[in-house]
């Protein structure tokens, strides 16, 4: 603990309400919607409504001519080189043929791709003149699934002469001995379906172009507006510092917002294309086509263990279908679901492999607990099989298979390419487990196991997960000491729902040993910092806030060097106490009288190393054979994220990863035909949880083991328990449908899909 | 057209396009920007207001359609000295994280406690099924809207003082 924590947790630990909460509960928010600009003009884009196609012509002259209407801009405005949308994470020069052009060009990949751009007086009319523009495509054979891609007549990037992009491998040990050895082993095959994060509020942009100042104003950014600002400066051929990007409210991410999309572009440039504001709200449909999808994996994997229930290895190979183009962060999800599989297990011997497969679908990117959710499906589920046919209690099977404390730090596999080393620490995965099992009341609840009750089989399961978080490598905090002797931080984190406004001035408060409201916080916008990473990969709080506990260390140093010589003592000699200083003699001064302006520090906190928060889920469900309905009638989690900053903001983000969880578990599935048009385009067909759906839900967590790699000890804990929520789910519904011998091996568990396994069950 | 309502208590007249939504209106018009667009077609709940004490999905109703209602907005539930009952069971429940949908909530739960001070847990999440919430899981929400019931029990406290 770094000198600037001394004063203990006076804010730190506290369920503290939340400041951003008075503004949104009054409808005072300010949501990029809500953004508007002098002579502003509103934006629609024309996307491709065929799944795959030769793009020959765009006739735009009937939109143009309909009265409203300013421009019409297609690829051809960019001139011969088109820009694309780089690769944000693991560049890899595999991954280049890949990439998503602004606006298509000579091929449309996916429905939804955008063709063209619109720009009229209203939004309204330029919705009409979309019914105006007539693109020439010759249709091409679509490719919507792995079978199709793998045949290699039809090809998406005819020059590659493949379908599939890149291979991860995960590799740990000696796969091939281990499965050679083993007493045992199980092959399964398992399909994860196709859903995504979807935020509730739409994406949108409004972009300004100052031609007297050649300075560019964006509102709209989240997640990472620093590296959206570089990707800007890059396609517009403008420096960063032309560019102003800013971070409004904005309405959830969960790993899909903020990423750079064509839309990033579009409508910047059209607003410096067109010398006026340009604004962009995306609509529900177009969101649903448009911004990333996530989870499609298929695995064919197999576990070996000793016939006393010891898992020795784990191997196998996957299959993500990862639609039309590889975006900023398309290579995660399925690196991930190879890195991660093994989860809170000591598996000595893996060998997994995943091939990113491209498709005429939408392109895929991360949502909350990106590869893990899938990965973890596969191995919770392996678990649960291997267990019952070793005639092994569940629940002894895991204790005996998790990392335990004297292991750690423990190795997960290695991944290539872009090779990647990250191990398991500073956690103790068998007390959350006893602890998750304890106020779960498992002992009670397991003897209800695959028991008929009113018409419905009782089922619980258990399972665990890790978190990784804190992805490197730096954040940016400038903290100001105001002349009215408040406390301004400016921070590089991105605010996505999370509320890092209240956590980051917890933090600060602590640090500066300043009252809460004496400090508020600026975040997100590139304007405040000199350089900043953002919001993803659990890494806000641990990064963020170590970044303002270091800043308020620099601050303090530098009110100290200010002060002494007035109090007539060295800096060392110097107490700080709120807005006062004093020396060894007794002498106090005030700060801002003796110093008389604003004083800052800024400084960066560095971190290679991922933290890992450690947990366990457990679930009872109840399953009516008659319909296929499962009903969640509980769920427990316990969690350990090593320093708690705020109870009550932590305990909402493991309810909400829960029911997210639960969504994809049992409900959401984005369908496609075989022509590639998507037929859940609307959210009265893509099911979202509601209300009435899971009401019994408890998350506890805990201060166990503090991180070692940061000065706040804390852990990433934004995704967590969502990432087993598919397998242990499974496990449930496999649990109480024993006497039908049913084993879910595919998600969504939908009442016609769990019906049909029952009903295929007992014609067996 | 030529649209009169009392909105908030205050009585405006508009001129809009026939097929301008209430919610285009609403935001775009009187810049009452608390009601939200999440889906624009009845389904996410964000856009609802209390039109003649009916809770009203704004984004599925004509501006015209309007014409002499009365319309409270989040804007209008709300007041510059304090958080309501509601607003402030919602706080300290942590039933918002992003807040986007939030003035949905608001809005429907206000209806709801308004007519139904009593109303049971059940009753609540039934009611709140036509919200959808990315962020919170709903535990939260109900949490707050059961707790709040109190105040609409008696009227006189449901409004901030």
């Amino acid at each position: 603990m770094t000198s600037g924590m001394k004063r203990g947790n006076a804010l730190i630990g506290q369920p503290i309400e939340r400041v951003e909460d008075l503004r949104f509960l009054r409808g005072r928010g300010t949501f990029v919607a809500d953004v508007n600009r002098e002579g502003q003009l509103h934006a629609v884009i024309y996307r491709s409504p065929v799944a795959h196609g030769l793009l020959r012509s765009v006739d735009a002259q009937a939109a143009l001519n309909l009265p409203g209407v300013h421009a019409v801009i297609t690829a051809q405005d960019f001139g011969a080189d088109v820009p694309v949308i780089p690769l944000r994470l693991q560049p890899l020069p595999e991954l280049v043929p890949f990439r998503q052009p602004m606006l298509a060009h000579d091929k449309v990949r996916y429905v939804g791709e955008p063709i063209a751009i619109i720009v009229a007086d209203t939004a309204a009319i330029a919705e009409d003149a979309l019914d105006l523009i007539d693109a020439d495509i010759d249709a091409l054979p679509p490719i919507t699934d792995r079978a199709g891609a793998e045949l290699g007549d039809v090809l998406l990037f005819d020059e590659h002469g493949s379908n599939s992009a890149i291979e991860w491998n995960a590799v740990r040990g000696d796969a091939e001995a281990a499965f050679a050895s083993a007493d045992y082993t199980r092959r399964e095959t398992f399909k994860v379906q196709r859903h995504a994060a979807l935020f509730m509020e739409p994406r949108g942009f409004v972009a300004e172009w100052n031609a007297n100042e050649e300075k560019l104003t964006v509102w709209g950014v989240a997640k990472v507006a620093f590296a959206n600002r570089t990707i800007l400066a890059d396609t517009m051929a403008l420096s960063e510092n032309q560019i102003d990007m800013v971070e409004v409210d904005v309405g959830g991410g969960f790993g899909s917002r903020g990423e750079f999309y064509p839309e990033d572009f579009l409508i910047p440039f059209a607003a410096r294309h067109l010398n006026r504001p340009v604004k962009w709200i995306e609509d529900r449909r177009e969101h649903l086509l448009a911004a990333n999808h996530a989870r499609e994996l298929e695995c064919d994997v197999e576990i070996a263990a000793t016939k006393d229930g010891k898992i020795i290895g784990l191997r196998g190979q996957s299959w993500a279908n990862i639609g039309a183009y590889v975006r900023t962060n398309g290579s995660i999800a399925p690196r991930n679901a190879a890195q991660f599989m093994s989860g809170a297990y000591a598996i000595e011997n893996i060998q997994l492999t995943t091939t990113s497969i491209t498709t005429n679908k939408t392109p895929t990117g991360t949502y909350r607990g990106p590869g893990r959710f899938e990965g973890d499906f596969v191995r919770e589920r392996l678990i649960d099989l291997a267990a019952k046919d070793l005639g092994i209690d569940p629940v002894e099977m895991r204790r005996r298979n998790l990392v335990s404390s004297d292991q750690m730090p423990y190795p997960l596999a290695t991944m290539t390419p872009f090779e990647s080393v990250t191990e398991l620490d500073s956690g103790d995965n068998h007390a959350l487990f006893d602890q998750c099992l304890a106020e779960f009341d498992w002992s009670e609840k397991v003897k209800l196991q695959g028991k008929l009750i009113d018409g419905r089989y009782h089922g619980v399961s258990i399972g665990c997960f890790i978190e990784g978080g804190a992805a490197g490598p730096s954040e940016n905090a400038r903290i100001v000491l105001e002349l009215d002797g408040s406390y301004t931080v400016y921070l590089g984190s991105a605010a996505v729902g999370q509320g890092i406004q209240t956590i980051m001035a917890q933090i600060a408060g602590d640090a500066l040993e300043v009252p809460f409201d004496r400090v508020r916080v600026l975040h997100g916008s590139t304007s405040h910092v000199k350089s900043g990473f953002g919001s993803f990969h659990s890494r806000s709080t641990v990064m963020g806030g170590s970044a303002i506990v270091l800043t308020a260390e620099a601050l303090k140093d530098k009110i100290r060097d200010a002060v002494a010589p007035t109090l007539g003592c060295t800096p060392t000699e110097v107490t700080l106490d709120g807005g006062n200083a004093s020396g060894p003699s007794g002498g106090v001064v005030s700060i801002m009288e003796v110093i008389g302006e604003p004083i800052e520090a800024e400084a960066a906190f560095l971190n290679k190393k991922y933290t890992y928060a450690y947990g366990s889920v457990a679930a009872h469900v109840a399953v009516d054979p008659k319909t296929g309905q499962v009903d969640v009638l509980e769920i427990g989690s316990t969690k350990d994220v090593g320093r708690m900053i705020n109870p009550l903001t932590l305990n909402g983000q493991s309810v909400g990863s829960i029911v997210q969880g639960l969504g994809g578990a049992l409900l959401e599935h984005l369908v496609y035909d075989k022509e590639g048009q998507l037929l859940t385009g609307t959210l009265a067909d893509y099911l979202l949880p509601t209300a009435g759906d899971f009401p019994n839900i408890h998350s506890t967590v805990v201060e166990l083991k503090p991180s070692p790699l940061n000065p706040l000890g804390a852990k990433g804990a934004g995704e967590g328990e969502i990432i087993p929520i598919g397998g242990i789910i499974a496990n449930a519904v496999a649990a109480a449908l024993v006497d039908f011998n049913v084993e879910p091996l595919e998600l969504p568990l939908s009442p016609p899909n769990v019906w049909r396994l029952i009903e295929t069950a007992q014609k067996t | 057209m030529l649209v009169k309502f009392n909105v908030n208590g205050d009585t405006v007249e508009v001129d809009v396009e026939p097929r301008v939504s209430l919610a285009d209106c609403l935001r775009d018009v009187l810049h009452l920007t608390g009601t939200h667009l999440g889906c624009e077609h009845g389904v996410c709940g964000a856009c609802t207001v209390i039109i003649d004490g009916e809770a009203v999905r704004s984004c599925l109703t004509l501006a015209v359609q309007a014409d002499g209602a009365t319309i409270v907005t989040v804007e209008g539930l709300s007041n510059d000295n304090a958080l309501t009952p509601l607003q402030a069971a919602f706080r300290k429940h942590h039933a918002l994280q992003c807040g986007f949908c939030t003035p949905g909530m608001i809005t429907t739960a206000h209806a709801l406690l308004t007519e139904e001070p009593d109303a049971d847990a059940e009753r609540v999440r039934d009611v709140l099924s036509g919200n959808i919430c990315r962020c919170t899981g709903y535990v939260p929400i109900v949490e707050a809207v059961l707790e709040a019931r109190a105040a609409y029990a008696n009227p006189d406290k449901a409004d901030a003082s």
